[in-house]
């Protein structure tokens, strides 16, 4: 579909909209360009504006391991990340099924209650939520960074509109075969709802990788900082190496890039199917 | 099937979620607004009581909690200019040309990396010194022959383009100009153009049936036009859940900013309300305080949506 040309479009207003999108594209890229080219230059230009280092100096990249636990970083956030992610995904496909399949009385009203709770803001019940994991002695560990995270209001609503969209005689029709709940959920509702668990996936484990509030509060010792809060107190601490920083940013920034353009044809298409109105 | 059997589906069903919704959303929230209504604080030695609205009351009369307030609306002008520029960039991936997909892949790439390593990206970008931003603008100045003209210095300077004063509501003549405000807003135009709301636009814009603007076509209309009085009108669901989820997102945003390029300064400038409740509860562990701040931006964002609500339902009617 990306190929065909609309019958009605003209050369000239075809060209005008392949300009100004290669201006956007240029514009979106040049920061990550510099970023690259920063990350090369030996220390003594990085206060100086030539973006082009005169020496090329990959060796930036060892350094950053050498000066922090870069590689911990890196493994504490995937390791929090797919963990969030794994239950986050379960969680919400178990709840999305309970609010799209089964009928009970107070159905509509706590779907609602979930909708409803979209709207407050993180800072609400970051709080109260730092002083449980003070109560429940869960600051500055694992489990304290990846149990809060791991039931997700936005994640039923997705998927419970994704399975709205599979159609009700499927199931009927397991049910009269003998399929128990679980059967219907696990072989006909969920591989049917596929595109949206892809979409949650991708989105939770970006959101993970990337977040900042809820570690920057929890975490105190340097073993269990993630990727973001690592980068965070390099900055503050060596931000005058702009080359490290820069070679640390490019090394922090290239897997969920990566990761968006193996997988964004699922991604949009997740996207496409959720916006439609349930 | 028996009622206690399916009662019991039911559970297995939802209870892992649900559990994990009550202990930490739904509960949490009530136990926040309760803790507005107290004095506690995490180091402090006197016993934690009730207060009833003290801190509601030392708010109203708390200087820095209205100017961040001013602060985080401020940082809110630069939306309606990100969402145009989706909805522009949305309409052009929608003409199907070739390497579409390319583009979009392109343009997404910032919203789906931001973060903190962005953030530390920019401010490199910002430094007046050698930051490439200010060695174009000088160049620039230099060019036209304005080369006495000092560029700006961004995330360094209070100044901003309503000349608003610092640390005190009001407007003075000094402060009109570029400074650490406006470079987090460009900074926010740059990462969200291209992110979830052009990619919603484009799912809005396939499904607008093609014999719609076909039709006016046919009947002489021209593109704008179409687009003005076809398309725009079949897009307002999509725009009405944009600008609703954006003032969310927007009365809540500035923390990770505020944290990892500016340390809410110069002077407090870059600020908002949520940097402000973070330091509160987590510098000077003033819990009861910052639950009552907490609980004043969740009542501004329900205000602000429950009238976006009822002005988009009569503008477009929606629902």
């Amino acid at each position: 579909m990306n190929d065909e040309r609309r019958g009605t479009g003209n050369k000239g207003l075809n060209a005008a909209v392949y300009v100004v999108l290669a201006l956007v594209a240029v514009g979106t890229m040049l920061p990550f360009v510099w970023m690259v080219l920063a990350s090369f230059k030996p220390l003594q230009e990085v206060e100086q504006a030539n973006p082009v280092p005169s020496r090329w100096v990959p060796g930036n990249y060892r350094e950053v391991f050498s000066q922090v636990a870069f590689a911990r970083y890196y493994v504490n956030s995937v390791f929090v990340a797919a963990w969030v992610t794994f239950l986050t995904v379960l969680t919400s496909a178990l709840a999305a099924f309970a609010f799209s399949r089964l009928t009970w009385r107070g159905r509509d009203a706590t779907f609602q209650l979930y909708l409803a709770t979209l709207m407050i803001p993180g800072v609400v019940t970051m709080i109260p939520n730092y002083t449980v994991m003070v109560q429940l002695r869960l600051l500055d560990s694992y489990q304290g960074l990846i149990v809060p995270a791991a039931f997700s209001a936005f994640g039923t609503f997705l998927l419970r509109q994704f399975m709205l969209t599979v159609p009700p005689a499927l199931d009927e029709a397991a049910t009269m075969d003998g399929a128990t709940p679980w059967g219907v959920f696990w072989d006909v509702v969920m591989p049917l709802a596929r595109p949206g668990l892809i979409a949650l996936t991708i989105f939770t484990f970006v959101g993970n990788y990337g977040s900042f509030f809820w570690p920057l509060v929890l975490i105190k010792s340097e073993n269990l900082r993630t990727l973001p809060i690592g980068m965070m107190y390099f900055d503050s601490l060596y931000g005058r190496q702009t080359n490290l920083i820069m070679a640390a940013s490019v090394m922090s920034v290239v897997p969920p890039a990566l990761l968006f353009v193996l997988l964004q044809k699922h991604l949009v298409r997740g996207i496409q199917m959720g916006a439609v109105k349930g | 099937m028996g009622a206690r059997r399916k009662a019991w589906i039911v559970a297995c069903f939802l209870l892992p979620n649900f559990l994990g919704f009550v202990v930490f959303t739904a509960g949490p929230v009530v136990f926040s607004l309760g803790a507005s209504l107290t004095n506690w604080n995490l180091q402090r030695t006197t016993p934690t009581r009730y207060v009833g609205l003290a801190n509601y009351v030392e708010l109203s009369r708390d200087d820095q909690f209205w100017t961040y307030l001013v602060n985080t609306a401020y940082f809110m002008i630069g939306m309606p200019f990100a969402i145009a520029g989706s909805l522009f960039l949305a309409v052009l991936l929608n003409q199907r040309l070739r390497f579409t997909t390319t583009f979009r892949t392109v343009l997404y790439v910032p919203a789906f990396t931001s973060g903190v390593a962005l953030m530390i990206l920019w401010k490199a970008l910002y430094n007046p010194d050698f930051g490439p931003i200010n060695a174009v603008i000088e160049a620039v100045l230099r060019t036209i022959g304005l080369g006495g003209l000092e560029a700006p210095q961004w995330l360094l300077s209070t100044r901003n383009l309503f000349g608003l004063d610092v640390e005190r509501l009001g407007v003075v003549r000094e402060q009109f100009g570029l400074g650490a405000r406006d470079a987090l807003i460009f900074m926010g135009i740059w990462t969200g153009v291209g992110g979830g709301n052009m990619l919603l636009y484009l799912a809005a814009l396939s499904n607008v049936p093609s014999e719609l603007t076909e039709a006016a076509a046919l009947d002489g209309a021209s593109r704008w036009e179409c687009f003005r009085n076809v398309t725009w009108p079949q897009l307002s669901p999509t725009t009405f859940f944009i600008v609703v989820m954006s003032y969310i997102g927007g009365l809540q945003g500035g923390f990770e900013q505020a944290r990892v390029m500016t340390a809410g300064g110069p002077a407090g400038t870059t600020t908002t309300l949520a940097y402000y409740i973070y330091t509160k509860a987590f510098e000077e562990f003033q819990i009861g305080y910052a639950s009552a701040v907490a609980w004043v931006l969740f009542g501004v964002i329900f205000v602000v949506t429950v009238l976006n609500w009822r002005f988009g339902n009569r503008e477009t009617n929606l629902l």
